[in-house]
């Protein structure tokens, strides 16, 4: 795990207590480390070098505010700075229908998956979509796309005799209009910017079907390579938008930020799983925390949002808050927390959380936990300092295991309670310890 | 010697461009300075090495530069050169058998995030070792991407190669099981585990690569005898922390870097050196059966610096 950004600055701006104005001197060392973060996320040397220009220049002079640490006031121009610069133009996609839409990208950046994923969403959003598979190199890679068509029930065009991608789009666009198509994906193959040979031939596909957006699909993890890559597409093709694709793994994503600055194309979806499903609209903000190394609150609150019903969502957020939290509280949760997907995933969005490991059977320990808390009263679920011995024995009873299950429960509930006491007081790390020892005692949910 | 260099500078061809023509003006004849001193950083950045590499190869350039003003360029290239070298020092993986016990085939294991490149380095490194004499049987193990067992599977029919596989879905275990009891009583000298792509950050993925090695290990104690994690060589820092994590959770045994025929100079795989140890065995360098190449310091540093034999 990163030491965060803030954690930097703050031992970098520990000479500017009292300092009433930021300036050019001031600030120079803790720019400095802005800059180290920016390249240890992976963003571009020149653009890390430019960004952190401009965002000194945005700082000199300005009064240091009351209230607030002068690390603090500097981040804040730091991430909306990002936050500006990544959420240049609109995630939206071309009006246009039929809908023509070219998948390019490296090997391996996810292209495929990616237009499955998007056509799933077309779908969703109303249109009909025709998966085209013009990877005509890599090895089963139309299987690949036809088998994820099927599993969407997308139509699917592909033509296995054929080496002439131009051709098979062409024909793509014609088995489009016989099926009455109005999005069309065309999945290409993967290539190397610097392959001469590809790069032609993927513009004469561009010629042949006059797509409406032309995506390019890169890794969040790319290294310094992300500024070339998208240089040499964006100059062959002219690029409309950028999928930023693994994000559900723990890279900083500075590359997006290269990426951005190079093209200037908007970032418009990221994937964040190999499910279908796990492709979603571009939030800047979420990506400017994540490259600062701010973890990702507001992603953490939407997700829960999104799948658990609005009232519900704030009066749990309103508790993690205050700490004040009870088994009912718990069960509840426990039951959302079934369709919000995996505890991992939920808290690689949390500040200093992300990297977090969950094992552990979870559907077991779910069910016997809640089969636990069902057996108590609503009161003692509110006061859990109720549960003497006696009650303690008529609840294992009830529920169907042994008392020392049950104590076990209480007793991780109790950590659970100072953990979130330490979530509040920004213990993360012996919060995370202790998380997981929770975890491997097969209690808590994963 | 001379022309194995040739061959690894021809696959990095565009690499040595790329990095040369950035640091010619530096790494010429002509006395460095303090401008040429700050795009000797971005060249080093931009290779990413990673900020502690750089930082260190900066500081011995300036350091010798301090003492002696008239420092040339290919002297600082030589000094950058040299501290690569002793960074990378002891990192070329040499494919023995280990503990294998006599007559079990050696077991190596492709390890990754989704992308990087495994099946296909599966499909060049039983190639390249049936090339040198041995005898391979592949294991269809991605039993969970769509249409990853017939990729394979179109690899081992193109290279008429020797092939363990079962259905999407299928136990990857059991494959790989399967796969080593048809190498032993065939005598094979190898049996390459492809596996499915995983992010380093999925626990409960990481649990199905442990029950591969345990239902391998029922056959030989010993295997996997190697355990190599397959780095996309165009990924930045975040190839550390894959490889930190899937040494820390299932443990490597070595690596390889992939897709380095590009422009990418994979710099990485130092950064993942000076933290894990880890052998690199070998680079790939395109996507035919053929684009798999040792790895050897001397090259790779050449080849960075724009250094010539
Ligand atoms: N240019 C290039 N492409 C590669 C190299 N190795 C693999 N690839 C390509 O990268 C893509 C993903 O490779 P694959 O082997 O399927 O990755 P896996 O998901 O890890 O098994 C494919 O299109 C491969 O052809 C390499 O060394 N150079
Ligand atoms: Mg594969």
């Amino acid at each position: 795990m990163f030491e965060s950004l803030t954690d930097k600055l703050s031992n970098a701006l520990r000479n500017l207590r009292g300092v009433g104005k930021l300036s050019e001197e001031n600030m120079a060392e803790a720019l400095k480390e802005v800059r180290t973060a920016l390249l240890s996320a992976d963003v571009h040397f020149k653009v890390a070098r430019e960004f952190v220009d401009r965002v000194q220049a945005q700082c000199a002079g300005q009064e240091v505010l009351k209230g607030v640490t002068p690390g603090q006031q500097i981040i804040k121009i730091i991430y909306d700075e990002l936050v500006r610069l990544l959420g240049e133009g609109s995630t939206g996609l071309s009006a246009a229908r039929p809908l023509k839409i070219l998948m390019v990208g490296l090997h391996g950046s996810g292209k495929t998956t990616s237009s499955a994923k998007l056509g799933k969403l077309l779908k969703k959003r109303g249109y009909r979509p025709l998966l085209v598979g013009c990877d005509v190199y890599r090895p089963a890679a139309i299987d690949q796309l036809e088998i994820l068509a099927k599993q969407e029930e997308l139509a699917f065009y592909a033509d296995r005799t054929s080496k002439d991608v131009p051709a098979i789009g062409a024909k793509a666009l014609d088995v489009s209009r016989n099926e009455s198509a109005d999005a069309i994906i065309f999945d290409t193959a993967g290539r190397l910017q610097i392959d001469q040979e590809l790069i032609e031939e993927v513009k004469r596909l561009r010629a042949k079907v006059q797509p409406d957006e032309i995506l390019l699909v890169a890794d969040g993890a790319l290294g310094q390579e992300a500024v070339n890559v998208a240089k040499a597409f964006h100059d062959a093709l002219e690029l409309t938008g950028l999928v930023l694709t693994k994000l559900d793994g723990d890279a900083r994503g500075g590359a997006a930020l290269s990426i951005k600055t190079i093209t200037n194309v908007p970032i418009k979806f990221v994937g964040t799983g190999e499910k279908t499903a796990d492709f979603d609209t571009f939030y800047p903000d979420r990506l400017a925390s994540r490259i600062l190394g701010m973890g990702d609150v507001v992603s953490l609150v939407e997700k829960a949002q999104e799948t658990i019903d609005q009232k519900e969502a704030e009066k749990m957020a309103e508790k993690l808050r205050k700490a004040d939290f009870n088994l009912e509280d718990f069960l509840a949760q426990m039951q959302q927390i079934k369709k919000l997907g995996s505890m991992e995933s939920i808290l690689g969005m949390m500040p200093g959380m992300n990297g977090v490991k969950i094992d552990g059977d979870a559907e077991k320990a779910l069910a016997r936990t809640e089969a636990i808390i069902k057996s108590m009263t609503f009161q003692e679920r509110r006061k859990p300092e109720l549960l003497n011995g006696s009650r303690r024995q008529r609840i294992a009873n009830g529920a169907g295991v042994k008392i020392v299950e049950v104590n076990q429960l209480l007793k991780q509930f109790q950590q659970m309670q100072k953990m979130m006491r330490m979530f509040k007081g920004g213990g993360m790390k012996k919060a995370m310890r202790q998380m997981e020892a929770m975890q491997k005692s097969g209690r808590f949910p994963s | 010697m001379f022309g194995l260099f040739k061959k690894f500078k021809d696959g990095l061809a565009k690499t040595v461009t790329a990095i040369a023509s950035k640091t010619a003006a530096i790494f010429g004849q002509k006395p460095i300075d303090a401008s040429s001193l700050d795009t000797l950083e971005e060249a080093l950045y931009t290779a990413d090495f990673g900020v502690e590499t750089t930082e260190e190869i900066l500081e011995e350039i300036k350091t010798a530069y301090r003492k002696d003003k008239t420092l040339r360029g290919q002297e600082a290239a030589a000094i950058g050169a040299a501290v690569l070298k002793r960074v990378l020092a002891g990192s070329e993986g040499v494919l023995d058998r280990g503990a294998t016990p006599a007559g079990n085939p050696v077991v190596i294991a492709m390890i990754g995030v989704n992308g990087s490149g495994k099946t296909t380095t599966s499909a060049k490194l039983a190639w390249k070792l049936r090339e040198d004499g041995k005898t391979v049987t592949l294991a269809a193990c991605d039993t969970f991407r769509a249409a990853a067992v017939e990729q394979l599977k179109t690899w081992a029919q193109r290279l008429d190669l020797e092939i363990v596989a079962s259905h999407t879905g299928a136990d990857a275990a059991a494959v790989a099981f399967d796969a080593w009891q048809a190498a032993k009583s065939r005598g094979r000298d190898y049996v390459i585990v492809d596996t499915a792509g995983r992010l380093h950050t999925k626990s409960n993925l990481l649990e199905e690569l442990a029950k591969i090695r345990r239902v391998l290990q029922k056959n030989d104690p010993s295997a996997p005898q190697h355990s190599w994690l397959v780095v996309d060589g165009s990924l930045g820092s975040n190839s550390i922390e894959q490889a930190k994590v899937f040494h820390e959770k299932f443990g490597l045994t070595g690596l390889v870097v992939t897709k380095l025929d590009g422009t990418s100079r994979g710099g990485a795989l130092v950064g993942i050196y000076r933290q894990l140890k880890l052998p690199i065995y070998f680079l790939g360098l395109g996507e035919q059966a053929e684009d798999l190449q040792p790895f050897s310091i001397d090259n790779y540093v050449k080849a960075v610096f724009g250094l010539e034999d």
